[in-house]
């Protein structure tokens, strides 16, 4: 139940990814949804569905774009790993550690996306720091907006239903 | 039990997957260049879902525009509220039509004035990582579309068709950082290339000797067996030279990438000048 959660969760982020690229795409602002999914599973189910949750959402965002089948895939992978390993290791229920770790995830992500296109030569990037720090905040902010509303819905719902049995 | 002991050998499973994607990437990176089969079946199947998210992402933005507007006739007087709404929504629709008639008749000027077999397309999509810059057009092979085709749009080059399935098609737009194509200097015909630079362009291999100036056009040379000759790339923003050679000349794109909503799709493509006999 838990993996059909996960896939309709990175299904959802892919179709939004592809809808807000449209508005997107000509600035530097880009959000990557599909990385802030992968991060919230691997926080809340742990490393090993984190790990699976990134390969298999970085093989299809792969596919999808036009680079190299598998890059996308291993830096998603090995972000949800260590997102999952650091969510059972730490309390990380606050919002400033839930911050620190999905700026940390698009750092990490940036640099392993970016590290292996240079290191295979595929592809240059000349001063991508502004997109890095500008993709890392807009990920933060959705985040963090994603786990409040995660977590405040199965309240709000048992105060819809008090009400109405009052 | 066994799927628990599986789970409990996490570092394994990390290494293992690990080294899955690494022999996965140097497969592709040690074939001939073309496009994976892997990649032209997932975005084939993937442009349905694209097309219908696209689809019902515009019936919930009107079905919420609808429910905005009800809630605000509710608290005001409702007859003239009421004809105000209609009037708003009249004026809106009619606003729409007329944006959408000015792109089709720019499409169409373009079209008669390009002399070129073309295909118009609708973008239904953009890319789906942000490194990379894509879109995806509601044509296919069904319509003639083929990969290296150029797509262009009333203000310039919007880039090449890289993945064509038999529906829809995936277009490389041209600041993409792996796009690049011939250009020349439209005032002194100095000739260089165009690379993208993920957000704008980048003029290449011009020669130190060249008279470019800032706010010069760039167009397409037609060089490349890509592009056809003499449509707009962009304008010279900034430049500057080291030791008698330009070391960066920044070009801003003429097309606003952010605001297509439909392209021409050129058919034929120009012969390279470079290919041999």
């Amino acid at each position: 139940m838990r993996a059909l959660g996960v896939l309709i969760a990175i299904a959802l982020a892919l179709a939004l990814q592809t809808t807000l690229a449209r508005v997107l795409v000509g600035g530097t602002a880009a959000l990557d949804l599909v990385l802030v999914v992968v991060v919230y599973v691997a926080l809340t189910s742990g490393p090993v569905t984190g790990m699976f949750a990134g390969s298999l959402a970085g093989l299809v965002q792969d596919a999808l774009s036009s680079g190299i089948i598998g890059i996308g895939g291993l830096a998603k992978s090995v972000v949800g790993f260590l997102a999952g390993a650091i969510g059972q290791q730490f309390i990380v229920t606050a919002a400033l550690p839930r911050l620190v770790i999905f700026l940390a995830a698009t750092a990490v992500h940036a640099a392993l996306f970016m590290g292996l296109y240079v290191l295979l030569g595929l592809r240059s990037f000349p001063s991508p720091w502004a997109a890095i720090v500008s993709q890392a905040l807009g990920n933060a902010a959705v985040g963090l907006i994603a786990f409040t509303l995660m977590e405040s819905l199965p309240g709000m719902v048992e105060r819809r239903r008090m009400k109405r049995r009052l | 039990m066994a799927l628990l002991d599986i789970r409990q050998r996490t570092g394994y499973l990390f290494i293992g997957l690990t080294i899955g994607h690494i022999v996965l990437i140097s497969a592709q990176v040690t074939t001939e260049r073309g496009v994976p089969v892997l990649e032209a079946v997932a975005f084939g199947m993937f442009a349905e879902v694209q097309r219908a998210a696209s689809t019902a992402i515009g019936g919930m933005q009107a079905s919420w525009s609808d429910y905005v507007a009800l809630q605000e006739v509710r608290h005001e007087n409702e007859r003239l509220r009421t004809e105000v709404a209609q009037l708003q929504v009249r004026l809106q629709q009619e606003r729409a039509l007329a944006q959408h008639a000015r792109t089709l008749e720019g499409l169409l000027k373009l079209r008669s004035d390009a002399e070129l077999p073309t295909v118009a397309a609708a973008i239904i999509a953009g890319g789906a990582s942000p490194d990379f810059r894509t879109i995806t057009v509601d044509k296919g092979t069904a319509d003639g579309l083929r990969a290296d085709l150029a797509v262009i749009a009333p203000a310039g080059v919007v880039g090449r068709v890289i993945t064509p399935t038999a529906r829809a098609a995936k277009v490389q737009l041209l600041i993409d950082r792996n796009a690049a194509a011939g250009a020349l200097v439209e005032r002194s015909r100095a000739q260089g290339v165009a690379v993208g630079t993920g957000g704008a362009l980048r003029l290449e291999y011009i020669s130190g000797a060249a008279d470019v100036q800032v706010g010069d056009a760039v167009v397409t040379s037609g060089i490349d067996g890509i592009y056809p000759k003499g449509f707009v790339i962009g304008q010279i923003e900034s430049m500057q030279r080291g030791q008698g050679a330009f070391s960066a000349i920044r070009v801003r794109p003429a097309v606003d990438f952010s605001s297509l909503e439909a392209v021409l799709v050129v058919l034929t493509q120009p012969p390279a000048l470079d290919e041999g006999p």
